[in-house]
C-alpha cells in the first residue's frame, strides 16, 4: 500500500479513509455486489427457510420414494421420501458453518504464525517458513484423510482438520505483509516512542495487514466448503442423519440415473454459493488491495 | 546454472527425509492396521505377516517404530519402497509403476485441454478489461473454479453416457473413455489458467515497454505474442509446477467417478486400508515430483524473466 501524502488543494474537502475508499470501489463492482447479495439470499434461505417450511429434514414418506419436483415438494424427494428442499437448506447450514468455522481456525493459526515469523525475522523466520514449505509439500488430501482417521469422524473436529491444512497460505501472506510493514517509518516511530512489541503488533501491524487478511479469508471460505464437500463425498465428513451439500451430492451421484434432481439441486446450491463467494472475494481484493496481482 | 540444479537436487534429500518421517509416524500412530480387515487371520499368520513386514523382531517381540523407520529409510536409499502392506505379493514400486502411467496419461490430456482453453481465454479477457470480452471468459473461469469436479463429472456422465449414450459410463480401455475424465479434470485447470493468464497479462500490458512497442508501430498481435506473453505467463508457469505434480499423481475424485485404475485411487484407498508402505511410497513419490517440477519451473522462469537470477 502506498503511503503517498496528498496535499489538500481545497482546504474544505473532506478526507476519505482507506476503508471508505475501499467500500466505494466495492460498491462499483457489480459482480462483487451481485455475489454478496446472492450469498446473503442463500444464507437467509438456509437459516430461515427450514423455520417456515412445514416438513422436517428427517420425516420420511416411504410411500412416495424418490419423486421429481412438484407442488408440495419443490425439489422433489430423496429415495427415502424426504423433502429435498428442506434437506438442501439444512445441508447449507452445515456447509456454511463448516466453511466459516474452519476459516476462523485457519485465520487464527495463520495470523499468529505469520506475524510471529515476520516480526521476529532472521533465523526463526527461516525455520518457521521452511516448516510451512514442508507441510505444503505433503499431499494434503491424504493429510486431511489421515487427520480425520485420527480424530474420528466427529463433526466438530472436522473444522480443526480442515483449518489445520488451510492456515499455510494465510501464514505466508501475513508474514510477507508484516515483513514489509516492519521496515516502514511509522513502525520505527512507534518503536522510538517506546511502544511495547505487543502494542506494535496489535495496534499497528495487524490493522495494516487486515486488508489482505480479509481478502484471503473470503477466498478461504469457498475452498474450505469445497474441501468439506469433498470429504463428505468420500464418506469422511458429516455423518448421517446430519447432512451437508457434499453428502447430498454423494447420494445424488449414486442415484442419478433414476433421480437426477438429487444430484442437480445440491450441486447447484454448492456451485452458486462458491460462485458468489469467489466473486465477492475477488471484488474485495480489488477494493482493499488494488495493487495485489489479480490471479 | 548446473550448480543451482545440483544444489536444489541435494536439498531434496533432507526434505524427503522429513516428509518420510512425518508421514511414517502419522500413519503408524493412526488407529487400526493393515491386517484388521481380514477377520480370518489367525494369530500365527498375523505373526508371520508382521515378521514379513519387519514389524516384530526375529524373536517375535514388537520392534520399535524408530527401528522400523530406520529399516524403511535404509531401503528407501536404494530406491526400494518395500512390499505393499495390503497386497503382500506386490511391491509398492510395482504398484506405482503400474498406475502412474495411467494417471499421467489422464493428466496429459487434461493439461492439453486446460492450456488450449485457458490461455486464449485469459489473453482475450486481458485485452479489454471490464468489457464484455472480459466478463464472458472471466465468468466462465469463475464458474469453472466454483463447480466442484465431483458435480461436473457425474453430470457429464448423466448427459453424455446415460442420456445420449455417446460414451461409456466408466472404464479406461478405449480412446473414447479418455474424453469425459479429461474434460472433468481439464475444465478446472483451464479455469485457473485463464484467471492467472488474465492477471499476468494485465500487469504486463500496462507497462512502458508495451507502450513503446505499440508506439513504434508493432501490430497488436505482435505486441502480445512477441513482447507481452513472455512476462505475462510468469504466474502461469509458477502455478503449473505444483499443478502438474498434482495432476500426474492422479485425481482421486475423477479416477473414482470413472473407475480409472490410476495412482490417485491407490493413494486414497491405501490411506483407508492402512497400507502403510503404499501411503508412504505414494507420498514420497508425490513430494519428489513437486520438488522436481518446481525446479523445472524455476529454471524456466529465469529464462522468461531476465530480472530473476539463479539463487
Amino acid at each position: 500500500m502506498s503511503l503517498a501524502v496528498e496535499i489538500p488543494t481545497e482546504p474544505l474537502e473532506r478526507g476519505t479513509s482507506l476503508w471508505w475508499d475501499a467500500w466505494h470501489r466495492l460498491a462499483k463492482n457489480r459482480l462483487a455486489v451481485g455475489g454478496g447479495l446472492l450469498l446473503l439470499l442463500l444464507a437467509l434461505a438456509s437459516f430461515l427457510g427450514p423455520l417456515i417450511l412445514s416438513q422436517s429434514y428427517a420425516t420420511q414418506d416411504l410411500q412416495l420414494g424418490a419423486i421429481g419436483p412438484r407442488a408440495q415438494h419443490w425439489f422433489g424427494t430423496d429415495t427415502l421420501g424426504r423433502d429435498l428442499l428442506v434437506r438442501v437448506l439444512y445441508g447449507g447450514q452445515i456447509s456454511m458453518a463448516v466453511g466459516l468455522c474452519a476459516t476462523a481456525v485457519a485465520l487464527t493459526i495463520g495470523v499468529i504464525y505469520g506475524t510471529t515469523a515476520g516480526f521476529i525475522g532472521g533465523r526463526v523466520d527461516a525455520v518457521m517458513m521452511r516448516i510451512v514449505d514442508i507441510i505444503f509439500a505433503l499431499p494434503f488430501t491424504v493429510f486431511v484423510i489421515l487427520l480425520m482417521v485420527f480424530f474420528g469422524r466427529r463433526f466438530v473436529l472436522l473444522f480443526a482438520a480442515i483449518g489445520a491444512v488451510q492456515w499455510l497460505t494465510m501464514a505466508r501472506i501475513v508474514r510477507g505483509q508484516v515483513k514489509s510493514l516492519r521496515r516502514m517509518e511509522f513502525i520505527e516511530a512507534a518503536e522510538a516512542l517506546g511502544l511495547r512489541k505487543a502494542q506494535i503488533i496489535v495496534r499497528h501491524l495487524i490493522p495494516n495487514a487486515l486488508g489482505s487478511i480479509i481478502v484471503y479469508a473470503t477466498l478461504t471460505v469457498p475452498s474450505v466448503m469445497l474441501l468439506e464437500a469433498f470429504l463428505s463425498f468420500l464418506g469422511l465428513g458429516v455423518q448421517p442423519p446430519m447432512s451437508s451439500w457434499g453428502v447430498l451430492i454423494n447420494e445424488g451421484a449414486a442415484n442419478m440415473e433414476e433421480a437426477p434432481w438429487l444430484l442437480i439441486f445440491p450441486g447447484l446450491a454448492l456451485a452458486l454459493t462458491l460462485f458468489s463467494l469467489n466473486f465477492l472475494g475477488d471484488g474485495l481484493r480489488d477494493a482493499l488491495d488494488p495493487r495485489a496481482s489479480k490471479d | 546454472m548446473l550448480r543451482f540444479i545440483v544444489g536444489r537436487l541435494l536439498q531434496m534429500i533432507p526434505v524427503l527425509l522429513i516428509i518420510a518421517t512425518l508421514t511414517f509416524f502419522m500413519i503408524r500412530l493412526a488407529p487400526g492396521g493393515p491386517f484388521d480387515a481380514e477377520k480370518s487371520v489367525s494369530p500365527e499368520i498375523r505373526k508371520n505377516l508382521e515378521r514379513y513386514y519387519h514389524m516384530v523382531n526375529a524373536d517375535g517381540t514388537p520392534r520399535s517404530l524408530w527401528l522400523q523407520l530406520g529399516d524403511y529409510l535404509r531401503n528407501l536409499a536404494r530406491g526400494d519402497l518395500g512390499p505393499s502392506s495390503k497386497y503382500s505379493s506386490r511391491t509398492v514400486n510395482e504398484l506405482i509403476a503400474e498406475s502412474f502411467p495411467i494417471s499421467a496419461e489422464l493428466a496429459f490430456w487434461s493439461l492439453l485441454l486446460a492450456l488450449a482453453l485457458g490461455l486464449p481465454a485469459g489473453i482475450i479477457a486481458s485485452l479489454r478489461p471490464n468489457s464484455p470480452s472480459d466478463y464472458i471468459p472471466s465468468s466462465f473461469a469463475m464458474a469453472g473454479i466454483s463447480v466442484p469436479n465431483f458435480v461436473i463429472g457425474p453430470l457429464l456422465v448423466l448427459f453424455f453416457a446415460l442420456k445420449l449414450q455417446w460414451v461409456r459410463v466408466a472404464g479406461w480401455d478405449d480412446w473414447i473413455d479418455r474424453i469425459l475424465p479429461s474434460i472433468t479434470l481439464g475444465l478446472l485447470y483451464a479455469a485457473y489458467l485463464a484467471r492467472l493468464t488474465r492477471g499476468g497479462m494485465l500487469e504486463i500490458l500496462s507497462q512502458d515497454f508495451i507502450r513503446t512497442a505499440r508506439a513504434k508501430g508493432a501490430s497488436s498481435l505482435r505486441v502480445i505474442l512477441k513482447h507481452a506473453l513472455r512476462g505475462g505467463l510468469v504466474p502461469v508457469v509458477s502455478y503449473l509446477g505444483p499443478a502438474v505434480a498434482g495432476l500426474v499423481t492422479g485425481s482421486f475424485v475423477v479416477e473414482s467417478i470413472f473407475q480409472i485404475p490410476g495412482l490417485g485411487r491407490y493413494f486414497v484407498n491405501a490411506a483407508f486400508n492402512r497400507d502403510y508402505t503404499m501411503v508412504l511410497g505414494a507420498v514420497l513419490f508425490y513430494a519428489a515430483l513437486i520438488v522436481l517440477f518446481n525446479l523445472v519451473v524455476d529454471v524456466v522462469l529465469v529464462w522468461m524473466d531476465p530480472k530473476q537470477k539463479f539463487a
